[in-house]
Parts: C-alpha cells; structure tokens; sequence
C-alpha cells in the first residue's frame, strides 16, 4: 500500500497551480486535504504522474458570509466551516451536515470544496450544495467559470470540471428567511458513509407549509434537489402526514445495493429519514417564524 | 511499598511508554533494512503457468526476485503442520511461496526485495503471472457439497472429520419428552490486530548467526521453525518480539511464509531484510475465524433438563490447515459450557475452501459453541415457556460436582475436566446486576413509549491455561534491580505489569524495581506462546515459583550472614530483615553481592558488602557443590490440565421499530477467573472482548463472492465497531479460586468475547419474537427477516413473552426511536 511514484508540485498561487495543471494536463491530480485522494493512490487505484498540491496556495482558507451566499474557499477543511458561528447562523444545514461527514480527525484535513469535487455520491456536501442550488468557481489557466451545481455534478465521482481546472471556491446560497432546515443519515458506525442521506429545506409561511425540498445522499448517482412541495402546500405543519413525499422520493432516488445494504432497504432508509427531516426541518421554521416575529435572527 | 501488590489494581506500567510513542514495534526497527513485498494471488483457485519478471528487472532500487523454483531444500518444502491429530486425515499446508497452484486470493507467489517498499510495490506491479484458473469452493455449503474440491486429492473437501460421544445420544434423544432441532450459521470475522505481522531479520556472516524480530506470539515457536527451515544449529539463532501491537491469535501460528523467507533472504543477500503487512495484507494473507454451520438436535424433560444433546457441524478451516483443528476441538468441547447434557455427542467436518486460513482468533471457537448452546437453551425455554435464566440453571453444574469430567478431550489432547465455578453464584450476581426480574415492567413501559426492547442471555466456561509448560527466570542486580524473564511473548495485556505485581508480592520488592521481560529467546529459550489465555497461569505461576526459589536462597544467604534461622527473617521493600528486631537487616542488593563470591569492589555496593564477608572456610569451595553464583532463580510451571474459567453476560437491546437497527442499551457481564492479579487488567482484557464480541455480532463478517475476492478487505468496508457502537460495559467478579495452581488462578484474554454473539442474538430474538439463528446479523438483515415474519416464514416464538403485533416493515408508524438512555431498567 504504496504510491506508484509521482512528482509532487507545491505552487504558491492559485496562477502557478493553474500553471501546472495546464502542462501536466490529465496526468495531473489537485491533492487537497488528502482524505480521499491519499488512500486511492496508497491503493494504486490511480497512480497519477503529477500532484498539484495546493496546500500552501494563498488566499483559498477563507469562509465569507453575505447576505445571500456562504463562500468557501478549496482550503476551508470540514471542521473549520463546521465550527464557524457566523456560517451557521447564517446557514444551519451547513453545520448540520458536517458532523455527519466522517470523524473529527478527517474533518480536520479533509476540505468541504474537496469533497464536491471528489462527487462521491455518498458525500454529505454535494447533496447540500445540491440543496442549496450552490456554485462551484473553477479557474484554469484559460480563466474563470462558474458552474451551477446543476451542471457541476454528471455521475458518481464524475463532474464537469476540466483536467486543467482548479476549483477555487464554491457558494451555498442561503435559504429564504424562515427557512428550516434538517439533516439525517444512517450509516453502519458512526461517521461512516451513510447507508442513505437526507438534507430537507421547510418553508412555513403565515401558518402553512409554503416550500420544502429534498436532497439525497447514497441514493442518487447525482445529488439534485426534489421539490416536494406539491404534497404538503397549504397544509399546516402540525396536521401533516410527513411520510406523502414518499411516492415522489421513491420515484426520484436510484438506490444500488452493496455489501452493507440492499437497495430496497435503501429506499426504506430514504423513505424515513425524508419523513423525520421534513418534520424537523418544518418544526425548526415554525421556531423561526416565531422568533422573526419577536426580534431579528435565525434560530437552528 | 510492598503491600498488598497481588490483587491490586495496579495501572498498566507500560501504557505511559505506549501511549506516548515510545513502543518499539516491529516497523520501528531496522531502519535501514531492506524491504520486501510480495505479488499475491489474485485469484481463489488457480494453477500458475508462468511468471513473467522482464519488465520489473531495471525498476531503480530492486534487489532480487524469487519465485518457488528458487528456493532451496526445506525452505521451498510445505510449510510444518504445528499441531496433527489422527483425525486430520487429509491436513495440508502451503509453500512459502505457491508452487503450482494457488489455493486463496492473497498467497504468495512472488517475493521482491528492494531498497524499499515503495521500489517492491512497483517492481510487483511489472511482474505478470498468467494463470489458469480452476472451480473456485467459496462457502461452507459449496465446500460440503464437494462436486469441485479445494485439494484434488482430499475428497468432499474434509481435512477431518471427528466424533466424540458421551451416553447413548440416540436413545436418550428418543426417550425424552421433548424435541427440537435448530439450524445455525455463524460467519467469518478476524483477529485485525491494530499491528499486522512484520518480520526483519539480521544475518551475522562474521558468526554465522541469525536474529529474527517477529511481531508474533511466540518466539521461541518462530526460533525453532526458522532453524529447522534454513538447516541452521538452534543456538546460532535468536528471536525476539518486540512490543506487539495486537495479535489475537492470528500471530500464534507460525512460521507464517514470511517468517521464513526475510530470514532466508536476509542470510542470501547478507544484509538486513524486513517485511512489515500492511492492512490489505493482514485481510487476504493472514488468518480468518469463527465461519460455521451447526446442526442441533436436543432431547430434554418438562423441567427443561437436557437429557440428550446431539451436535454437528461444518467447519470452514480455510485453504490449509497449519495450525490443525484446534478451533473445531474446541467448539465441540467447550460448547457444553456450565451445563451437564445427560448424553452428548459431536460430529464435526472441517472443510476446506479456497479462501484465506483459518486459525485461532480470541476465543477460538469458543463464540461458536457457546452460540450453538445458548440458542438452544432459549429454544428449550421458549418451547416449554420458562424463564431462560431458570432453564439455564436447571442444567448447572453445580459446585459440590466439582471437578466435574465431562468424559470428553479437550484441546490439549487432555481429559475435559472442570477444576472450580461456582455458575448458580454467577447467575445470581448477574440477574441482579442487569435487573433480570424487573425487566418485564421495563419493557412494558418501553412499549407503551413505541420502543421495541429485548434482554438476552449467554454463559461459557472457557478452558484457560493449556499446557504444556512455560518458564520463569529471576535475577537480582546488587543494585536491588529485579529482573524478571519469561519466553511468554506479550502482544499489549499488560504482563510488565502484572507479572511484576507477583514478583513484588513473593519476593516483598517494591514493583518499581522488578523489570520484566518477556519474548526474547536470549533470556528465556524454553517457552511455548501466548495464547488460549494462558499468560498468566502459566507464566505467572513460573514466575511466581522462581521468586519463592530466589527467596528461599536470599534468605539462607541473608541467614548466614546475620547468624540468624531463616525463618526467623522477612523481605519488606527490598530489605531483609529479622522479624520483630528491623534493625539486623540487609538488602537483597547486598545479598546479591554476597552470592558472587568472583567479587571486586567495582562499585559502592560491593565495598560495603565486604563487612558481612566473614572469614573464609579453607575447606570450602567459595560456591558450594550444590550452589550457585548469583542471586537468581528459576522454575517452570507444567500443570496437568487447564483451568476453567467461567462467565455469563446479560444485554439489553433495543431495535428500531422501522429501520430494524441495533442498538445495545446495557451489556453486563459476571466474570469468574479464580483469584485476579489485577482486576484492572483483568476489566481491560473484558472490555476488549466484549468489543470485539460486539464486532462478531453486529458488524464484522469476511464478505466472499462466488469466485472467492474478499469483498471487503479494508477498515472502509469491514466494519469493526468503533468506540462509539461499543455500549458502557458493566463488570462484577466472582473469583473461585483453581486448586490446581499455586496462585489459584485462571485465564481471563479471551474471556470477554465468547458468548456476546449468543447473548445479542438471544436479545434481538427476545426483542422481536421470533429467533435468531444467523449471525453475526446487520440491520438490513433483521429488516428482511422481520418481512419473513410477518409472511408466515419465520415461527413466532411462543413462550416466555408476548408476540409483538405484526412488525412494521416499511410503513412508517412510528416517531424516531428514542434516544437510548443506560439507565437500569
Ligand atoms: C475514514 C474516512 C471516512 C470518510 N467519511 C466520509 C463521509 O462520511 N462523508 C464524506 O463526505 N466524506 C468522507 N470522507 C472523505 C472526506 O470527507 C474527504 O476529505 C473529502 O471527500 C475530500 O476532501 P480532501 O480535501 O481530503 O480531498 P483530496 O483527497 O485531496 O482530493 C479528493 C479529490 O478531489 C480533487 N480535488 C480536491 N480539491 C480540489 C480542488 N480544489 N479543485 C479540483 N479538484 C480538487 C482531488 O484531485 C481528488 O480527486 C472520509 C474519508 C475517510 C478517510
């Protein structure tokens, strides 16, 4: 469990890094935090001949928060975005998220930006990039783009991304005000890949459900939101059966089976776990709209 | 202080050192060694055609590729059958490294020496060996079944097939009242010590001598073996364990490929040669345990006694069977557990399949048999609607039965012959710890809250302390310095610790002063391993004969010198001193100077030693006849029999009444391992074996496909439990001492695991209403088989519970689960 050999290149900006990956071209690999990529070349499952090793790139730590969007940059590890009070407040499904992604010790390593553009379909982040409608900044040594992250994410581990691109950043945009969110998952052990995901997004305005959505982890090749609106708008949070998405769930998830469980017990898992985070995602914005009501601010 | 050290919960001397990275495991030596690896099989079943090296032979930094046709005399010969039997009719062991044929994926083929390990692994990416594949035998029904064989010439696949019968089983099966017959399965999960093996061997052309570091179980087994292979004299080789990162069994078999060939490349080559597994390895090339499938068959009366017991079973022993049918032996022997069936008889086949080897793993067929009892004293229970503890205790062994024979061999080769337990006393203390009674009103109330609760129950007398023999060796420094040396190795339990905690006791030291050794050949050459929780029987009871050797010899000294009777004097804290008068005393330093007559004052204790010299006896030789030099002593410990400790588990589950997961609320455990050492280590050991007992029940299985790849073959995919799925384990002890040793104790290593695979299986079956017969079980599989039931497949169980209504398959009803809380019941 060695490393074929490769040669290790250490840029200091984001130019020089893009440098390197356009002459390396699709012989080269951007090596982040390390968490997943490390493991694949120990195994020899990728043995690429150049690393772009962005660790000490300038400028990519840093978490910005507006009045629309949280921004990460391709150097924020997990657990820094997990611990950061401003990002929470402004975006709670962020942190609720990130401590189902793997151990404390990973978080501490692994980046969140990495993690989409890993596009493991068992990633807790893509599906909340997916839920957030987000953005992923991609620069090459052509220039810049960004890509909504309908068009970021096309398989399981595959994306839109250029071998010459380096992902600079991505954007969650915030959730309307009121918006309550929630996030579950089931995995064999705790801070294993989950067995399935569910990231909701709840929506009650003036005592009805007005908007909710879904989006999945191990169930999709592709993380997507699922508007599931239809099946509880209008009705009010208290009275609803919040198992009625569950005909719309079935027919958006594409669950597989493995050595850890089948795709019908998948499909059981993301039946429930949409049930229960849609009920809390709900309750948390009924606390919310109350708590509009009396001052200004969010609540978890 | 030389109080009470003998049963003190000492902490652990050497957790300082380990903990903080001062081990020296076997990957932190030999720094400038080079570096092997080895291209593995990559199929299950295959014959080799050719091998192909061209392509590997200018990788920068390759130092020598071998394949079998190069390896000379005994090293390219099978590798030893360590323990035959006459019923291992057709046992087979492998090359070092495969001849013709490969027989699982990951056995060696090819093995590559480089600068390093990264050069090895790319010299054995470039190495090409074209096989031609045959039938793979995956599973122990395919391996039953026998139409494609694993070894041409071992028809239907048995290595053996044995039988051991008590009474007349037939006929007391169809005299009683009451039958019943279960079906059981239990699968494959492994040792997965935190340190795979590793060897580095040290050629010494000067001398002609080898050193050999092994992260194993026994160095004096691995010594011997090397030796024998490369045609080298015993005493030109040595063989040391460094600090042992884990083995649970898997480095008691010996030599492993490895172990034979770094030492027969490190002489080749003349220069240091080290392999160190790396965790993919230890998957595939190391040894597996536990897979089974049982038969049962059991006749009992209205009381729930078991009158006849009738067991078979399948044996799945992997590809080879170089450690022999130890694991089965003890399956069929130590099944009977606590209880006296009136008849018995075991039938069993292991069975070769083309997969990685079997060899003993904690417990070592111990959670089988204890698996195949257990369910069926709940079956009994549950047919006759009693109590299962009460079933349980109907069947006891009582102690006025003790010793009790049980007319069986056991591992040993030994008659099967419980020395002491006192199992009513340790049912009793564990009805009470995990609150058995209450129990019916806590899972009402749980059920009213929507909660799906169940309590299960497992008891096992483990056969500890097996023979033949180990060795202790004490020697006192005119420092004070203790030092203490027995050929035991130690794979992390603690034996600096509690092997010093005897010699401070017998010897009335301070323990700061007593230095234990422990797997080195150069300080101990005659011992056998660690393993079957023999360390401190056998070791411990050497160790402490030594000391009393040592005594008796500083206290004749000391005697002399002080013109006082030897009885008349006492050790405290290093010093000798005459009862009642502490003023006349001298240190045991002192009389360690004194028993070196060939003396000079080199030093301060020296000089001061010569006042009490005497004046010389011109008759006399300065060392007696019957005497010799130094301050030391030595005994061995060779007991006639095991020891048999016992021990019985309670747990209280909880399933989720939708997605069918596990959750263990409380797990308590009654332990009884005669008189303790150290009830600290002896918890720990409990602790660790509960936890693993957890992996076998929840977790961990070796995931096959048809064609024999080993699915999951790292800690992504294999699921050993994490600190957080392993519940807060709640610990009494009994201790009813072993008459048959001097310190009056038993085994405790594998203790904790044994019957956690009943006992979660006997809550999960309580908690759901129907039996569990497979384990270890996952919650996708109690989900499937929660719809089995409710179609009618599945019996409901019928006695000492209510059925819950039908289960909830995939309709939502209820909330989430509640929080599990620990409190009691
Ligand atoms: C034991 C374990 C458990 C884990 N469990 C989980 C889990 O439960 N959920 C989960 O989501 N993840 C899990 N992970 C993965 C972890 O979250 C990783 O950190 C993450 O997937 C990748 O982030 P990284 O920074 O480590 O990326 P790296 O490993 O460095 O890179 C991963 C891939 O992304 C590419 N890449 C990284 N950054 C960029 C960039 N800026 N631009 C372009 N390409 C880039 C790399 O080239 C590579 O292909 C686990 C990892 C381990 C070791």
């Amino acid at each position: 469990m060695k490393p074929a050999p490769f040669v290790h290149h250490a840029p200091r900006s984001v130019a020089e890094a893009v440098g390197v990956l356009a002459q390396v071209g699709p012989e080269g690999k951007v090596l982040a935090g390390g968490q997943s990529l490390i493991p694949i070349l120990n195994m020899r499952l990728a043995s690429p001949a150049h690393l772009v090793d962005i660790n000490q790139v300038a400028g990519l730590a840093d978490v910005v928060v507006t009045g629309t969007e949280v921004r990460i940059g391709a150097l924020v590890r997990h657990a820094q975005l997990e611990h950061h009070d401003e990002a929470y407040a402004a975006l709670p499904l962020l942190r609720q998220a990130l401590v189902n992604v793997a151990h404390p010790v990973i978080r501490n390593r692994g980046t969140t930006v990495g993690s989409i553009a890993h596009a493991d379909a068992a990633g807790e982040m893509p599906a909340v990039l997916a839920l957030t409608e987000g953005v992923v900044e991609a620069v090459s040594a052509g220039g810049t783009r960004e890509i909504a992250v309908a068009d970021f994410f096309e398989g399981a581990l595959e994306t839109s991304l250029g071998a010459d691109e380096l992902v600079v950043g991505v954007r969650f945009r915030r959730f309307a005000e009121g918006t309550g969110t929630a996030f579950m998952e089931r995995a064999r052990r705790h801070g294993d890949y989950a067995m399935a995901g569910v990231a909701a997004a709840v929506r009650v305005e003036d005592g009805v459900v007005a908007d909710a959505r879904l989006s999945f982890v191990s169930v999709t090749d592709v993380p997507r939101t699922l508007d599931v609106t239809s099946a509880f708008a209008g009705q009010e949070p208290d009275a609803v059966d919040w198992s009625a998405a569950a005909d719309l769930v079935a027919g958006a998830i594409e669950p597989d089976g493995d050595i850890h469980a089948t795709a019908a017990y998948r499909a059981m898992l993301a039946a429930e776990l949409s049930r229960l985070t849609l009920a809390a995602a709900a309750a948390r914005s009924v606390a919310l709209q109350q708590h509009l009501s009396d001052s200004e601010g969010p609540a978890a | 202080m030389t109080s009470q050290m003998f049963g003190a919960p000492v902490k652990r001397r050497e957790d300082p050192r380990l903990v903080t990275g001062g081990g020296r495991y076997l990957d932190d030596l030999g720094h400038s060694a080079l570096a092997a690896a080895f291209v593995r099989s990559p199929h299950a079943h295959a014959r080799i055609v050719d091998i192909e090296v061209s392509d590997a032979l200018d990788v920068d930094g390759l130092v020598g590729i071998w394949t079998h046709e190069d390896l000379p005399g005994r090293v390219g010969e099978p590798l030893p059958l360590l323990i035959p039997h006459p019923t291992l009719t057709h046992g087979r062991t492998q090359f070092a490294l495969a001849r013709d044929e490969v027989n699982y994926v990951g056995e060696a083929v090819v093995m590559v020496v480089a600068r390093d390990r990264y050069v090895a692994e790319d010299v054995c990416q470039r190495i090409r060996v074209d096989y031609e594949l045959l039938t793979p035998v995956v599973g122990i029904a395919n391996a039953r079944d026998g139409s494609a064989l694993v070894h041409d010439d071992v028809p239907g696949n048995v290595a053996c097939r044995m039988l051991q019968e008590v009474g007349d089983v037939d006929a007391a099966i169809a005299a009683a009242p009451h039958t019943l017959e279960l079906d059981l399965d239990i699968e494959r999960s492994a040792c997965m010590p935190m340190e795979g093996k590793g060897v580095l061997a040290r050629w010494d052309s000067d001398k002609g001598e080898l050193r050999i570091f092994s992260s194993t179980q026994t160095s004096t087994g691995v010594r011997a073996a090397v030796a024998a292979k490369l045609d080298l004299p015993l005493a030109k080789v040595e063989c040391i364990a460094p600090d042992v990162g884990g083995g649970f069994g898997v480095k008691i078999n010996h030599p492993w490929p490895e172990e034979v060939l770094i030492p027969w490349a490190a002489r080749l080559l003349d220069q240091e040669v080290k392999w160190t597994e790396d965790r993919r390895e230890h998957f595939i090339s190391s040894a597996h345990e536990r897979g089974q499938l049982q038969q049962i068959r059991v006749g009992f009366d209205d009381d729930g006694r078991v009158l006849g017991l009738d067991v078979k079973f399948w044996h799945d022993n992997g590809a080879y069977t170089p450690y022999g049918i130890i694991v089965p032996i003890i399956t069929s022997t130590q099944l009977l557990g606590p209880y006296k069936p009136g008849a018995y008889r075991c039938e069993f086949w292991s069975l070769y399949t083309n997969t990685v080897l079997v060899t003993p793993y904690r417990g070592a067929g111990r959670p089988q048999g204890c698996f195949a009892m257990e369910r069926t004293m709940d079956a009994i229970a549950d047919r006759l609607g009693l109590d299962r503890a009460e079933v349980r205790s109907r069947n006891f062994i009582l102690p006025s039965e003790m010793p009790y024979d049980h007319g069986l061999l056991f591992q040993d080769g030994r008659p099967l012959k419980y020395d002491s337990g006192d199992f009513p006393a340790s049912l009793a203390k564990l009805k009470a710890l995990v609150g058995w009674d209450d129990f019916a009103a806590y899972r009402e109330q749980a059920e009213a809250e929507g909660r799906r609760v169940g309590l299960g129950i497992g008891c096992y007398v483990e056969g500890t302390g097996v023979g033949p023999y180990e060795g202790g060796h004490i020697q006192i420094e005119t420092s004070g310095r203790v030092n203490v040396s027995t050929g035991l190795t130690s794979q992390g339990q603690g034996h600096e610790t509690s092997f010093a905690q005897i010699v401070a006791q017998e010897l009335g030291v301070s323990i700061e002063d007593v230095f234990v050794t422990t797997g080195d050949t150069r300080r101990m050459p005659y011992a056998v391993g660690t393993f079957a929780s023999r360390a401190a029987v056998m070791s411990g009871n050497a160790i402490a004969l030594a000391a009393r050797n040592v005594r008796a010899k500083a206290l004749r000294i000391a005697a002399d010198a002080l013109e006082v009777s030897a009885e008349d004097l006492e050790i405290v804290d290093g010093d000798i001193r005459v009862k009642g008068a502490p003023g006349t005393h001298m240190t045991l330093g002192t009389v360690s100077v004194m028993s070196n007559p060939l003396r000079y004052a080199f030093d301060e204790a020296a000089k001061a030693a010569t006042q009490f010299a005497g004046t010389a006896d011109y008759s006399k030789p300065p060392v007696a006849d019957d005497d010799e030099p130094g301050l030391e002593g030595k005994d061995f410990y060779s007991p006639t029999q095991a020891t048999f400790a016992n021990g019985m588990h309670a747990a209280i589950v909880e399933t989720d009444p939708v997605t069918a997961e596990v959750k263990i609320l409380r797990y308590c455990v009654i332990h009884d391992c005669g008189t303790m050492i150290n009830p600290m280590i002896v918890e720990g050991q409990v602790h660790g074996g509960v936890a693993q007992g957890v992996g076998g029940a929840l977790y961990e299985r070796m995931v096959y496909d048809d064609s024999g790849q080993l699915l999951n073959a790292s800690f992504m995919d294999f699921l050993m439990p994490y600190a957080s799925e392993v519940p807060h384990i709640e610990t009494d002890h009994l201790e009813t001492p072993s008459p048959l040793n001097p310190l009056g104790i038993k085994g405790a290593g594998e203790a904790g695991c044994i019957p956690v695979t009943a006992v979660i299986a006997s809550a999960i079956s309580d908690a759901e209403g129907f039996a569990i017969t497979s384990m270890p079980i996952s919650p996708v599989e109690l989900w499937e088989l929660r719809q089995r039931h409710a179609r009618g497949e599945i019996p409901s169980l019928r006695g000492t519970r209510h059925t819950p209504s039908a289960p909830v398959t995939s309709a939502p009803v209820t909330s989430a689960p509640s929080t599990p809380s620990r409190e009691a019941p």
